[in-house]
């Protein structure tokens, strides 16, 4: 049981201040010993920025307010004193080094040492001892480089708890996970509390809180909004966080979508992919689809399941190395070799991670939307900056992307938003088939239900929408049809209307036999 | 500091190197007595920097796409050599040996753009092999020996303008120049606004551009009254103006062609700038072809300018263009860079060279402060980035309030939460 009155952390009335924004104007937060402490709210409401305060990325003296640690007033000058008092911080970017083994992974910076050096076997066996804690049955010497992202978190939590951590923040730990990855990681964190450790947990996905917080604290715009207790055994209702977060009810998480699907768009048939290193790997095999005119066709499958892959080898060949199949556009067939070509084609592919794949962030919005079809506005091979102006505008107003000039940096813009740019982008090459891939990951709520208005009236203008999304709800919240892909297969396809959590997820696990290695 | 913003379009942290050039060359005139800002010296110091200055301009390009080239001055002096040896063995005329020279540069460029573009190795490696190999090609080519060229091939790096018509007491080719280049700023103004107010955008106040325009015309005008009344026989000098063309040409290709968006798109983000249809290898292999012909121009430019090519020509460029581009503003890692700001750059070294030299410093010394003088421009530029202020003009002009409705600046508050 909880003891209510046992406060490991208090922060009281912490403000932070950016030259020309308050990201904290007031938060409290109060966690009680040993229990999982989360916090929600949308992108910019200052939850990172609050725990970059408790870790002393911010130190003592640049914020007011008060934290108060086990009962003692705390100034932390930098991340070692934070550390040094218990709380290590685990970031929504993994800060792993790709070259290294797991073993010097969770030991640097906190070396063994022995005489004349590390101490290599007593790492070791440390890093064993901390990876079997973590449920990671891995050797300690492979590189990181090898590992799943899903391994790569819990190599992380291994490096935290070989801290001595008494209070563990957790900067959205499942983001970059699938479902199974992500529930293992869950049961680990209650696993900790069970010994005893206290965690803080940012999260983005409202049903992992709800099935895992002791209490919620939510933070909207730089105040903290309520603190709800969550008593044992109970899970709290998710459209109140979601009211609490964007500080109004959302009638429905997903607008309205009515499909009226018309003539086939995009055929593709017998598609056969190869593993761009790996030449014996098959990432695609033999997969057959369609997706109409008007139509949102969801792709749901568990990470590694080929997706993305399939998607970016159909977008000019942009991955993997093509074996056979054929590819269909009005019914003619057609075989863009690169990514020029798939553009010309009227293919357009708005990548997972916009920050690695998606947007130069040095650039600006202007110049970001026109970018993928430059020659549209170049006569001569001349940029015509009037006609981009204009043309930047025009998706300004369409997509309300808020800023307060077109001229702005992209890296200025908050997650939503660069979002919206990177479709802007690529609405701007007037596509008739637009592939998403994640769309709405890491973006607030009200940025996603944005995003889905935006499918809904391009695939009300008569475009094709071909989907990829790791989150189930999301899927049948807004496609008319979903297929499903496991291991490189297209292993089912249901109407959205029928479909059901459970059902996907069975034929996304179908792990089918004797595709494993190529014709 | 809003005002400024207006008058100078928004970059304002080339303005502020500009500043910082300005203020260096009255510095030293005052400390010389009276020896820097004069037609001759100022004649001087454009042409003996000016190859290194039309390297500037080639290199910021290399590093906005996030390499970097070292065989710029070992390209220079063979091909140098080689138009040079022509000359005197063939007997051609010089504006053959000229493009005959061009052509040499972009062939060894393209040599080194294969190995940049198409087999992937960094541009590091495959122009430190070049740096070595077109030093040794020089020598071999030259047997170590300095040749001389004819006289018509010295206009290309020492020449002045021609005299004529009647007597205004200036060069007239210099007035003309003056003249035409305040009108052409004029009328481009005058256009923009007219472009700008038909799409609707903001036109800047009337009293800004007028300002700016007085402004632009005094600057210009004292130029030409400086270049125009030097010793008699002297002008604007040709590699001045060479390179003014240059800065111009190559203004225009970075910022206006679809060319130039693709450098900064595959410097910035080569991934992303792949999946948006950019041919990132076909950039990388255009570019430091590129960097190769300005080199090749630069290398004849200094052979007109000594009336002869030699072994050693073109030792140590490489550092000075790179350095120029530095102060100028581009990042290390790509991505950020301008032209006119590798300009800048590179005249900020020269006034600092020339004013040394003047006031007779060792080139010990001069070696040392222009040592320190790089390294404090770009760490300012550092410090100022991880501030959130404008750069070194922010130091200069401190900011008012923001103005409203802008979007907080601090990254780490946007990016992730």
């Amino acid at each position: 049981m909880l003891d209510h009155t046992d406060a490991i952390l208090e922060m009281k009335d912490i403000v932070k201040e950016f030259p020309g924004v308050r990201a904290l104007d007031g938060v409290s937060l109060r966690v009680r010993r040993g229990e999982i402490h989360a916090i929600c709210g949308e992108n910019g409401a200052g939850k990172s920025t609050l725990m970059k305060v408790l870790s002393g990325v911010h130190p003592h003296g640049t914020y007011r307010g008060e934290i108060i640690l086990e009962g003692k007033p705390a100034k932390f000058s930098n991340i070692r004193d934070s550390e040094g008092a218990g709380i290590v911080i685990i970031h929504q970017e993994l800060a792993l080094i790709p070259e290294l083994s797991i073993t010097e992974n969770i030991f640097l910076g906190n070396e063994v040492r022995g005489r004349g050096g590390i101490d290599w076997l007593t790492a070791r066996k440390r890093a064993k001892e901390l990876m079997v804690r973590v449920g990671l049955h891995d050797d300690p010497d492979s590189q990181i480089k090898n590992l799943g992202v899903g391994k790569q978190q819990l190599v992380e939590i291994a490096k935290a708890i070989s801290k001595n951590v008494s209070l563990l923040i957790l900067d959205e730990p499942t983001a970059a996970l699938n479902e199974s990855d992500s529930a293992h990681l869950l049961d680990l964190i209650r696993e900790f509390k069970s010994h005893g450790m206290t965690c803080i947990m940012i999260s983005h996905k409202l049903n992992e809180i709800a099935a895992i917080a002791d209490s919620i604290t939510i933070i909207r715009d730089g105040h903290s909004v309520e603190t709800i207790n969550v008593p044992e055994g109970e899970r709290v209702d998710e459209d109140r966080l979601i009211r609490g977060m964007v500080g109004r009810p959302l009638t429905s998480r997903f607008p309205e979508h009515t499909s009226n699907p018309g003539e086939v768009l995009l055929e593709v048939k017998d598609w056969t992919i190869r593993h761009p290193e790996v030449s014996e790997r098959l990432v695609c095999k033999g997969s057959t689809f369609q997706i109409r005119r008007g139509e949102i066709v969801g792709f749901a499958g568990l990470m590694g399941a080929g997706r993305t892959e399939l998607a970016r080898s159909l977008f000019g060949r942009s991955y993997g190395r093509y074996v056979k199949g054929s590819m269909l556009l009005h019914g003619k067939e057609v075989s863009p070799k690169n990514v020029e070509q798939a553009i010309e084609l009227g293919l357009a592919y708005v990548t997972e991670d916009r920050k690695v794949l998606g947007l130069n962030l040095l650039d600006a919005i202007r110049t970001t939307v026109v970018s993928a079809d430059l020659p549209r506005i170049s006569p001569r091979g001349v940029v015509d900056r009037n006609a981009e102006h204009v043309a930047a505008e025009k998706y300004r107003r369409e997509l309300r992307i808020k800023t307060p000039s077109v001229n702005e940096g992209v890296m200025k813009l908050s997650g939503g938003n660069q979002q919206k740019v990177v479709v802007a982008k690529w609405l701007f090459t007037e596509p008739e088939l637009l592939i998403l891939d994640e769309p709405t990951r890491g973006i607030d709520v009200g940025a996603k239900y944005e995003m889905y208005g935006i499918m809904n009236s391009l695939a009300a203008a008569g475009k094709a929408i071909m989907m990829i999304s790791s989150e189930l709800p999301e899927l049948l919240g807004t496609c008319d049809r979903i297929y499903t892909v496991s291991a490189g297969l297209i292993t089912g396809c249901v109407d959205a209307k029928d479909a059901t959590q459970e059902g996907l997820m069975r034929l996304m696990t179908l792990v089918p036999t004797n595709t494993t290695t190529a014709a | 500091m809003n005002a400024l913003k207006q008058l100078f379009g928004g970059s304002l942290r080339q303005f502020g190197m500009l500043f910082v050039m300005v203020a260096l060359a009255i510095f030293f005139h005052l400390l010389t007595g009276g020896l820097v800002i004069t037609p001759t010296n100022l004649m001087n110091l454009l042409n003996g920097n000016s190859y290194i200055l039309v390297l500037a301009i080639g290199m910021v390009m290399v590093i906005i796409i996030g390499h970097i080239d070292l065989s710029v001055g070992s390209v220079a002096a063979f091909v140098g050599i080689v138009v040079a040896i022509t000359m005197r063995d063939w007997g051609i005329p010089w504006w053959v040996a000229f493009l005959l020279g061009l052509a040499l540069g972009a062939l060894c460029g393209a040599w080194q753009g294969f190995w940049v573009a198409y087999m992937g190795i960094p541009g590091f490696i495959v122009t430190l092999a070049g740096y070595m190999f077109f030093r040794g090609a020089n020598q071999w080519v030259g047997k170590s020996l300095t040749v001389p060229v004819p006289t018509t091939f010295q206009y290309l790096g020492a020449g002045y303008l021609p005299e004529w018509g009647a007597n205004t007491g200036m060069n007239n080719s210099t007035l003309l120049l003056g003249l035409a280049s305040i009108a052409v700023l004029v009328w481009m103004q005058l256009s923009q606004r007219r472009a700008l107010a038909k799409i609707g955008a903001d036109v800047p106040p009337m009293s800004v551009t007028v300002t700016r325009l007085i402004l632009v015309t005094i600057v210009i005008g004292y130029l030409t009254w400086m270049f125009g009344t030097g010793r008699p026989g002297s002008s604007f000098p040709v590699p001045g103006l060479i390179l003014a063309a240059l800065v111009i040409l190559y203004s225009y290709i970075t910022s206006r062609t679809i060319f130039g968006r693709h450098i900064y798109a595959v410097g910035g983000n080569r991934l992303a700038a792949e999946l948006s249809g950019v041919n990132t290898r076909r950039t990388y292999f255009l570019v430091m072809m590129n960097m190769a012909m300005l080199s090749a121009f630069a290398g004849m430019m200094f052979v007109g300018r000594a009336n002869a090519s030699g072994p050693f020509d073109g030792v140590g460029w490489e550092l000075d263009a790179i350095a120029a581009v530095f102060i100028g503003g581009a990042a290390v890692s790509g991505g950020v860079g301008t032209v006119v700001g590798s300009l800048i750059g590179g005249l900020v070294m020269a006034v600092l060279n020339n004013g040394l030299q003047l006031m007779s410093a060792g080139s010990d010394a001069t070696q040392m402060i222009k040592g320190l003088v790089l390294l404090a421009a770009v760490a300012l530029d550092v410090w100022q980035k991880s501030q959130n202020k404008p750069s070194i003009t922010g130091l200069l002009f401190p900011s008012r309030k923001k103005e409203p409705g802008e979007t907080p600046a601090p990254v780490t508050t946007t990016t992730s939460s």
